[in-house]
């Protein structure tokens, strides 16, 4: 009798996994790919400007004084839009935003900032994505926190949220 | 009335394309996105690396097969190193440095997926080894009987 009961035995675990692979069918599927970069130096890149009204950005823009905001976004990204205003509350705060547009066109940079604020001091225009890859970003909107040694201290994945400007500001305090 | 069904059927497949459109650039390719080396050595070269590796926006297509902007700026990449003469393996570990060991397809034995290869060489020779005491045993017995 004992022994028999091993007989279920495979037949338990293939209803594990079956039931496991059920559930996670149910599950939203957002597989975030984090930046392996985080404690490494921002690599070396200078980009043009993405319009006329800001200059370009390079990686020697990021080092000395304190911390900054490296902002990877692009005007034709949706969730762009919804960050723009937790990017101009972080402004305020004092907070140096330099952004990075991805595949981006100098008209539509501007009608974007005209549109929905400008929050960055300056703009590198990234148009075959090569500073994105390099510092490990996979897609728009993401935002590093860079310290004024250069190095990539923190990556916040998707658009800033309101409860997430509270989080930037203290992994910025930090990187101080 | 055959023709409705057919139009809706067809517009049921057709409508999944219509989505990935949405929020996206409108800027040309990269040089290296869709043109392939002059030198098809390197071209083949440059061709099996981006077979395995991944796609970042569309995680389960690598970048040779995948049409999303991003894809293409990582097959410039690749591309473009290739002919600098950066071999296929400097360029994996480059990207590796970066996205971490998921955005590569080709297995790497590293701290965290040694199990996956040394379970299955276990099991094998846990099996090995109960099959041959079994079988050991049976010719024994059979021995003994003759």
């Amino acid at each position: 009798m004992q022994n028999r009961l091993w007989l279920w035995v495979p037949l338990a675990l293939f209803a594990f996994f079956a039931g496991l692979a059920g559930y996670m069918l149910t599950q939203p599927k957002d597989q975030f790919v984090e930046s392996t970069m985080i404690g490494e130096p921002l690599p070396e890149f200078a980009l043009d400007p993405a319009f006329g009204g800001l200059p370009g950005a390079a990686r020697a823009d990021f080092v000395g004084g304190k911390p900054r905001l490296l902002n990877i976004w692009a005007s034709w990204c949706l969730p762009c839009i919804a960050e723009a205003p937790q990017l101009e509350t972080l402004k305020e705060q004092g907070v140096e935003i330099i952004g990075i547009a991805i595949r981006d066109r100098p008209e539509d940079v501007a009608n974007f900032l005209a549109r929905y604020g400008n929050p960055y001091t300056r703009i590198g225009s990234d148009r075959i994505s090569e500073v994105q890859l390099a510092i490990g970003s996979s897609g728009v909107p993401e935002t590093f926190v860079i310290d004024a040694g250069g190095v990539i201290r923190y990556q916040h994945i998707g658009d800033i949220r309101e409860d997430d400007v509270p989080v930037l500001l203290a992994e910025l305090e930090k990187a101080k | 009335m055959n023709r409705a069904v057919f139009a809706m059927v067809m517009a049921l497949l057709v409508m999944p394309l219509a989505g990935p459109a949405l929020g996206q650039d409108s800027m040309p390719p990269a040089p290296y996105a869709y043109n392939q080396l002059e030198d098809p050595q390197l071209e083949a070269e440059a061709s099996a690396l981006m077979h395995t590796l991944r796609c970042l926006k569309c995680q389960s297509q690598s970048i040779a097969d995948s049409d999303a902007p991003m894809a293409g700026d990582m097959r410039h990449q690749v591309r473009s190193r290739i002919l600098a003469g950066e071999s296929p393996d400097q360029i994996r570990a480059w990207l590796i440095a970066r996205y971490g060991d998921y955005v590569s397809y080709e297995p790497e034995i590293s701290a965290t997926t040694w199990p996956l290869f040394v379970i299955p060489v276990l099991v094998i020779l846990i099996v090995a080894g109960v099959l041959l005491r079994r079988l050991g045993k049976r010719r024994t017995d059979e021995g003994e009987g003759a």
